[in-house]
């Protein structure tokens, strides 16, 4: 589906500044032919500007934007080959369903049957058929994006740009529509471009996430290696929720490292880590990637290191606060030298939320594999 | 109270108290009193107005026999019909371009775009007689044409209450339609017709109907605009009652009330009264 040979948009060195505000900065990213990108970042960081200058309703103030292999300066937006689904939605108020979907058919010039076709083939697709003759203002929220998802659709544009589509739905239809928004992606084979600030919708739907801070790309990857390998602290620390400790690189060989951290101890890992020796280095890990359990239980010994599996890193500490989830359980626990460290566990069984309550010692230990160790 | 015992009352329905029923009474007596009165006495079988002695429809024949007061109402009905057309159209566009651009000067147009609507009418009364007058109006054109003064003259106080009505729907406009109908392949001619227009339609009617209302009953400035072959009602009305008051001139009057409540219903009807109800 993907053809790497041939980005559907090239965004070269773009900028943009509102008066002394940098809202854009040197922003360089391409984006394939047929595939779910999404922007992700918190608000206020540039997407949706990065977005609305794809469409053409902001100008670049440097770089420029191919679509197509076309550049796009100096063409207005009712002139690009995109389409745009708007946060509010924008389904005129004033028109029926079948009348806002075919507006676009209409100002193009497209014959009278051939709209009628159009029109009810992109209801279909969005599973409205049959909602033709209705109002907006007889329709649930959720309806009305249909609309502006068909209205959109049925222009058969090269991109389909969606600003925050889902932010607007209760959390049952959010989970429902990420599923069917990939589904009619792959149905219609159109480029997605979406921007959202919810990491659950950025990991469930897209093929790519370019995750954005203070106007530039922080890292731009698959879901999975977003989540797993993030670049930096601001994507560890925006994808998921993870905890970090400040340290230093004492030990960097092919095969193994180590990390000095006064929070967490020394932290050892059967990877090499490509940084100076001696740097100062972040080692993130992730809540649910540590194992959590009674001191000495299964051995009696009272060593921690022997609570821990073979090649496992461990620590110990105190449960301070508890929060049930139904099917995790999050702890924060005030480790021996102070620091806090949040550890997830699921609820395997009905009772397992019992096992430790607030005060008890516990030992945890991870994979040697676990931590990420950022350089910045 | 022993009456309404039956129900008790909410804490906030207020309209089952007995004091909010007596004011509500009262405050419909107080505006409609001297309207009804006014109506009854159309059809009292006197030649004075004070006691009643029967009745009769005679009046309102005398009333639309009266060839000088139908033509003064034809007079009126065309400067406001002609006058609510010109204010609609001048109005709704310095409502969008205040709204939508940035020029020099911006603050000094919008401060004055309601000036008329302060001013005393009086005074705007004896400019617009000193201008016509500057300016060497002709006085002898035929009908409509010598209506032109007077029409001009409602323009003035008429169209910036179209501005206001239109730029208070207008604050409520999600730009991002106009950009969605942009994204779709509009262009700007194509936004204005299909989406802001209808956006701003009941501000419209609204706009419309109070230029026509206000024209139809506009004495002051009128009677300094308005020469020998241009009398329209209320200027007419104001001279049968130099004389007396007679019923006759309710009769005429009821007429006129009858008159701006119909146009008023069918308007809300063509509309929806829905419509009129989101601009306020």
């Amino acid at each position: 589906m993907t053809d790497p040979a041939k980005p559907i948009i090239q965004i070269q060195n773009v900028s943009k500044r509102f008066g002394k505000v940098t809202a854009v900065d040197n922003v360089s990213l391409d984006i394939n032919a047929g595939e779910f990108f999404v922007l992700l970042g918190p608000s206020g960081c540039g997407k949706t500007t990065l977005l609305r200058m794809i469409a053409g309703f902001e100008l670049p103030t440097e770089g420029r934007i191919l679509i197509d292999g076309q550049d796009m300066e100096g063409i207005p937006p009712n002139k690009r080959p995109v389409n745009m689904v708007f946060q509010s939605y924008a389904v005129f108020p004033h028109m029926s369903v079948a009348d806002n979907v075919a507006y676009g058919l209409k100002i193009a010039g497209v014959k009278g049957g051939e709209v009628k076709d159009r029109v009810a083939e992109a209801l279909e697709l969005v599973k409205l058929g049959g909602f033709e003759t209705r109002m907006p203002d007889q329709m649930s929220g959720g309806q009305r994006q249909r609309v502006a998802l068909a209205r959109s659709l049925v222009m058969r544009p090269k991109v389909l740009l969606l600003d925050e589509p889902l932010s607007a739905l209760d959390a049952k239809l959010r989970a429902q529509m990420q599923f069917e928004l990939s589904e009619l992606q792959e149905k219609v084979g159109i480029t997605f471009v979406t921007v959202t600030h919810d990491q659950d919708e950025a990991l469930s739907m897209a093929c790519r996430i370019a995750v954005i801070n203070k106007g530039e790309v922080s890292q731009l990857a698959a879901p999975s290696d977003l989540y797993e390998f993030p670049a930096n602290r601001f994507v560890a620390d925006f994808v998921g929720s993870v905890n970090i400790f400040e340290g230093k690189l004492t030990l960097d060989e092919p095969d193994r490292a180590a990390v000095d951290c006064p929070g967490l101890g020394k932290i050892y890992l059967n990877h090499g880590v490509t940084g100076p020796h001696g740097a100062d280095v972040w080692v993130a890990l992730r809540p649910e990637k540590i194992y959590l359990h009674v001191p000495g239980a299964g051995k009696a010994v009272t060593a921690a290191a022997q609570d821990a599996p073979e090649g496992h890193n461990f620590a110990r500490g105190t449960i301070r606060g508890m929060s049930y989830l139904g099917d995790i359980t999050l702890f924060e626990i005030e480790l021996e030298t102070g620091a806090r460290i949040r550890v997830s566990r699921p609820n395997l069984s009905r009772r397992d939320q019992e096992d430790f309550t607030w005060g008890d010692k516990v030992s945890m230990h991870w994979r040697a594999d676990s931590p990420v160790v950022l350089l910045g | 109270m022993a009456l309404f015992a039956r129900i008790p009352r909410a804490p906030l329905e207020y309209s089952r108290t007995l004091w909010m029923r007596l004011w509500v009474g009262a405050v419909m007596l107080f505006l409609y009193a001297p309207l009804i009165v006014l109506v009854i006495f159309s059809f009292n079988d006197s030649k004075r107005n004070v006691v009643w002695r029967g009745f009769t429809t005679k009046y309102y024949e005398k009333a639309l026999g009266n060839d000088q007061l139908v033509e003064a109402l034809l007079n009126s009905l065309t400067i406001a019909a002609l006058a609510t057309i010109v204010s609609l159209a001048l109005g709704a566009v310095a409502a969008v371009m205040l709204w939508r651009f940035r020029f020099p000067l911006k603050g000094a147009v919008d401060g004055t775009v309601s000036l008329p609507i302060i001013v005393p009418e009086i005074c705007l009364g004896v400019a617009f007689l000193m201008f016509f007058a500057a300016v060497g109006w002709p006085t002898d054109l035929v009908w409509p044409f010598n209506l032109g003064a007077i029409t001009i003259a409602h323009v003035t106080f008429c169209f910036p209450f179209v501005t206001m009505v239109v730029r208070s729907r207008l604050a409520s406009f999600n730009r991002e339609q106009e950009e969605a109908a942009k994204d779709l392949g509009a262009s700007e001619w194509q936004v204005f017709r299909d989406v802001l227009i209808p956006h701003i339609k009941p501000a419209l009617v609204a706009g419309a109907l109070l230029s026509f209302t206000l024209s139809l009953d506009d004495f002051v400035i009128t009677y300094f605009t308005s020469g020998p072959d241009t009398i329209t009602f209320p200027v007419k009305v104001y001279s049968m009652v130099r004389f007396s008051v007679t019923p006759e001139v309710n009769a005429a009057s009821t007429l006129l009330i009858i008159l701006t409540v119909a146009l008023t219903f069918v308007a809300l009807k063509a509309q929806g009264v829905k419509a009129i109800a989101e601009t306020h």
